[in-house]
């Protein structure tokens, strides 16, 4: 049986740039997985709370403002708090240098997706890592 | 159909053995292989196209465009500290460049304080840190405000921004009447892309209106509004859709100073427009025609203006933003050189040329200069410049910019049977469609549909690694003990009764403008005022829709 991927998109910060997030989220919505986005302007303790209300199998985060390296710390060391950080998978996409994407991967990130990635590959990421729990009929 | 010219026949004929496939513009218009004077239609010069500086303006809105005076050159400019910035600013002023364009960090643009923890990773980063008036002393340092123009990409606090600037100038001795500038001020799209609204349409309106109206009776040069298509276009919308809700939201925004009870023509005068020029040259170029075109009349049919200026759609723009790709960086020199070329056809009166690292980081000094380098050397070595409207008469350019200024006209009559701009984004029916042209083009940039050199084309397996710009970690610091600093030095009585003063004038219908003036000269920091104004205004509800 096996339920569907539930992935929440969210935007934390102040970084309005929403374009990628949407488009990501309404890709994988067509890929089968379920998508819940949060808005922008979203706080990390909004976002985590948010998680876990909704019982996702994975956070995406969308960042284009630069501060992808603190606020990724801070919302897993939110996950660590609440005793969650193994129920949660991690992802990152936006503007992120080569450089830093090392950094978010040695924090715990599961895969980054910086600008440029391409919706099939984003998707086919989503397929590998959940290919035993994914609902065939999608 | 028959009287085929014999010429016209045997080039049908020609074509017909083997014809090549159907092309689509971005904006999804059909286009023929072949344009003739057939395709333009027979409407007179005189009434659809005319001259430049008259009415509808198709070739332009002055009578001698470039050869009378070039286009400003204005690059976006702004990080970390305000010291850090004047030092930028001064490096492009020495460089040749011709106006200034401020980047504001994003707390400064949403209304905190760089010591609110909520907000602290952000200090800096896309934009200069602004807390209160003495941060904007600091910025203008040894750069006299008569002396030069400043733009402000600033929205939800634009107000308060405004209201420095102009404190500024008055303790430089400036003279507001000599003040010139723009600040952005278009809260609508930011409903829609770009994301940094704060308040509801209607108290954001209030303040625009405020805005506009304490201008057109003080600082007569400066422009306290333009309305900006280019994050529509951003966000994915399409040259079309750029167009049609940019003129939705400057119609939503004159209303609004009518109804207040301004005079059009003292308010139309003052509006500017920005957008972003993409790549494909033709549609680029037709836009700007068709949007010149369309608002002289909406503002001499509709809004029954009187006073030629009304009617000018003046216009700056940016060659870059998503056209840019991080893939084969390098590539976007080449780009922002073609969409500043198509710019300067299409008659813009101001222009930013991205850096070609923007896609990955801030510029550093070196990708900025190569960016303002870009369009000195089309203005001053290509001749591009030396007539106006090179492409008028063009029967491709003539039939496209037909074509684009009905497909708009379309679209206006359409949103405002919705019930107008404010009511569609309340509604989010204008972020859902921007989003779904957005989904659209990725999906046939990934079919391979559309090529994009060096991303879906042309591909190399390995990508060279760029020299970026790495922001200095210290500025979180630095910002925060200065703020600390003016906070220690100011008169708390005067900061109570400014912030006092402001709520209960936002309670009321005046206009907020001197009690923001008298704010920001206590040194009231922007989190303060913009407190005062979330108590009164509320907070934006964002319908979230995907």
């Amino acid at each position: 049986m096996g339920r569907r991927v539930r992935v929440l998109v969210a935007k934390p910060g102040l970084d309005g740039h929403d374009r990628g997030a949407k488009v990501v989220a309404m890709a994988l919505r067509d890929a089968g997985f379920e998508v819940i986005y949060t808005g922008l302007h979203r706080s990390v303790d909004q976002i985590v709370a948010t998680a876990i209300q909704e019982d996702v199998d994975v956070i995406g985060l969308s960042i284009l403002s630069g501060a992808h390296l603190p606020l990724t710390r801070k919302l897993l060391r939110k996950l660590d708090q609440l005793g969650v950080r193994g129920e949660k998978v991690v992802v990152v996409g936006g503007a992120i240098p080569p450089e830093d994407v090392e950094a978010l991967l040695g924090m715990g990130v599961e895969q980054v997706f910086p600008t440029g990635t391409s919706l099939g590959q984003i998707i086919a990421w989503f397929r590998r890592r959940f290919q035993s729990t994914v609902n065939q009929e999608v | 159909m028959s009287g085929l010219s014999p010429g016209y026949a045997e080039w049908l004929r020609q074509v017909s053995k083997s014809p090549p496939a159907p092309v689509t513009n971005p904006s999804g218009l059909p286009i023929e292989l072949l344009y003739t004077p057939e395709s333009v239609g027979n409407r007179p010069y005189e009434e659809s196209i005319g001259y430049p500086g008259q009415y509808p303006y198709t070739r332009g809105i002055y009578p001698t465009m470039y050869r009378g005076r070039l286009w400003t050159m204005r690059q976006y400019a702004g990080f970390g500290t305000a010291e850090d910035t004047n030092a930028r600013f001064r490096f492009l002023l020495e460089q040749g460049q011709t106006g200034l364009s401020v980047a504001l960090d994003l707390p400064t643009q949403m209304g905190y304080d760089s010591d609110d923890p909520e907000v602290e990773e952000e200090v800096g980063r896309v934009g200069v840190a602004i807390d209160t008036l003495h941060d904007m002393e600091v910025l203008f340092r040894g750069i006299a405000l008569d002396r030069i123009s400043t733009s402000f990409t600033i929205n939800g606090t634009a107000a308060i921004i405004l209201a420095m600037y102009l404190a500024v100038a008055e303790k430089q001795g400036v003279p507001s009447d000599r003040v010139t500038g723009t600040i952005q001020n278009d809260i609508l799209k930011e409903y829609v892309a770009r994301g940094t609204w704060i308040y509801p349409p209607g108290p954001s309106i209030r303040l625009i209106v405020d805005t506009i109206e304490f201008c057109c009776r003080h600082v007569p040069r400066f422009n306290p509004i333009s309305v900006a298509g280019a994050h529509f276009r951003d966000a994915g919308g399409t040259a079309i859709q750029e167009l049609a809700y940019t003129l939705a939201d400057a119609i939503t925004y004159v209303q609004a100073c009518v109804d207040r009870g301004l005079p059009v023509d003292a308010v139309a005068p003052r509006i500017s427009f920005f957008f972003y020029t993409h790549m494909n040259i033709f549609e680029e170029v037709a836009k700007y025609r068709a949007g010149r075109r369309l608002w002289a009349r909406i503002m001499r049919e509709r809004f029954g203006a009187r006073d030629p200026r009304s009617w000018m759609f003046r216009v700056g723009c940016v060659a870059g933003g998503s056209s840019l790709t991080v893939q084969q960086p390098l590539n976007n020199i080449v780009r922002v050189a073609y969409e500043a070329l198509a710019s300067v056809l299409g008659g813009v009166q101001s222009m930013f040329t991205a850096a070609y690292d923007e896609a990955l980081a801030l510029p550093t000094e070196e990708s900025a200069e190569l960016a303002l380098r870009t369009q000195q050397i089309l203005a001053y070595e290509t001749g591009v410049a030396d007539t106006i409207d090179p492409l008028g008469g063009s029967y491709y350019v003539e039939t496209l910019t037909n074509q684009m200024e009905a497909a708009v006209e379309q679209e206006i009559a359409r949103i405002e049977q919705m019930g107008g701009m404010v009511r569609c984004i309340e509604q989010g029916i204008i972020q859902r469609e921007i989003a779904q042209s957005a989904y659209r083009y990725q999906q046939e940039v990934e079919a391979g549909e559309r090529v994009i050199v060096g991303v879906n084309r042309f591909v190399r397996a390995e990508e060279p690694r760029l020299q970026l710009y790495t922001p200095d970690p210290e500025i979180l610091t630095r910002q925060k003990q200065r703020l600390q600093w003016v906070k220690s030095q100011r008169d708390a009585r005067e900061v109570a009764r400014a912030l006092s003063a402001l709520r209960d004038a936002a309670r009321g219908t005046e206009n907020l403008m001197p009690y923001l003036l008298q704010a920001v000269k206590a040194y009231c920091t922007i989190g303060e005022i913009n407190q005062v104004l979330v108590d009164v205004f509320g907070r934006f509800r964002e319908p979230v829709t995907i």
